[in-house]
């Protein structure tokens, strides 16, 4: 008979070589508390193992050219690179430059919107990161007459 | 307990654009009180999408995603009569799970 601790262990165990294996199609990443408080673009790239991003046309960042608020600004950002794990938002000159991260599978479409705080004018950066561990990014200079974040 | 999620799903063909209005404060953790204390970060921090109870996407948000985040996103391969779920948690460990039917078109 096996105890509850060493079922526990087993299936831990098991689930380990499954998603080694890569026979876990879908796996949730936990909150990475240093990229969300890494304070610029290249310092979230950093702390998340990817390398420099280069520039693509197959990344697309939409926004106003001109914010009258930063508290809520509506941001579109998407991919159509094939093989994208992760698809991450920035903010340059936010406190954090990280906004959010989304995992993606195959059931979702790499196109999101999602309405953001800005601190003050700023590139806002959307960030693709692929299975083979490369990052693609396109970036877009929003301004913003009145900042978002403290006050 | 906070409200629930509002989710409108609108369906075109095979696929299913869905539009999340959550209601959460979203402290960013830069504001300060009338006494000069910093208001401390309070915000969703992970968030999950199941299609029919199977995990699809999920995201990590961190402090400036705006209050009562709005958000907007595309199921693929989706048929009348889905269920999608949308989950969230935030940093102090309250959440919800919110659920909305894919309609006919």
């Amino acid at each position: 008979m096996l105890n509850r601790r060493q079922t526990l262990q087993q299936s831990w165990a098991v689930a380990t070589l499954l998603g080694a294996a890569g026979f876990l199609p879908f796996k949730a990443i936990a909150y990475d508390k240093t990229a969300f408080d890494a304070k610029s673009v290249n310092g979230v790239l950093k702390a998340l193992g990817a390398s420099a991003p280069v520039a693509s046309p197959d990344m697309t960042i939409t926004g106003p050219e001109i914010a009258d608020s930063g508290v809520s600004v509506m941001v579109g950002f998407g991919t159509t690179l094939p093989n994208v794990k992760r698809l991450l938002l920035l903010v340059e000159k936010n406190p954090s430059a990280l906004v959010a991260s989304f995992q993606i599978s195959p059931a979702v479409d790499s196109q999101f919107s999602l309405r953001i705080k800005m601190n003050q004018s700023s590139d806002v950066y959307a960030v693709a990161l692929t299975q083979d561990g490369k990052a693609y990014f396109a970036k877009r200079d929003i301004k913003v007459t009145i900042g978002g974040c403290g006050e | 307990m906070s409200e629930a999620s509002r989710i409108r799903i609108v369906p075109a063909g095979n696929n299913a654009t869905v539009r999340v209005l959550m209601n959460h404060e979203m402290e960013s953790g830069q504001r300060k009180d009338g006494n000069g204390k910093v208001i401390p970060a309070w915000h969703i921090q992970d968030v999950t999408v199941l299609l029919n109870g199977k995990p699809v996407l999920t995201a990590e948000w961190g402090t400036a995603v705006s209050k009562n985040p709005f958000w907007q996103f595309t199921l693929k391969g989706t048929k009348a009569g889905d269920k999608v779920t949308i989950q969230w948690k935030d940093n102090r460990g309250d959440g919800r799970s919110d659920e909305a039917t894919v309609g006919a078109i």
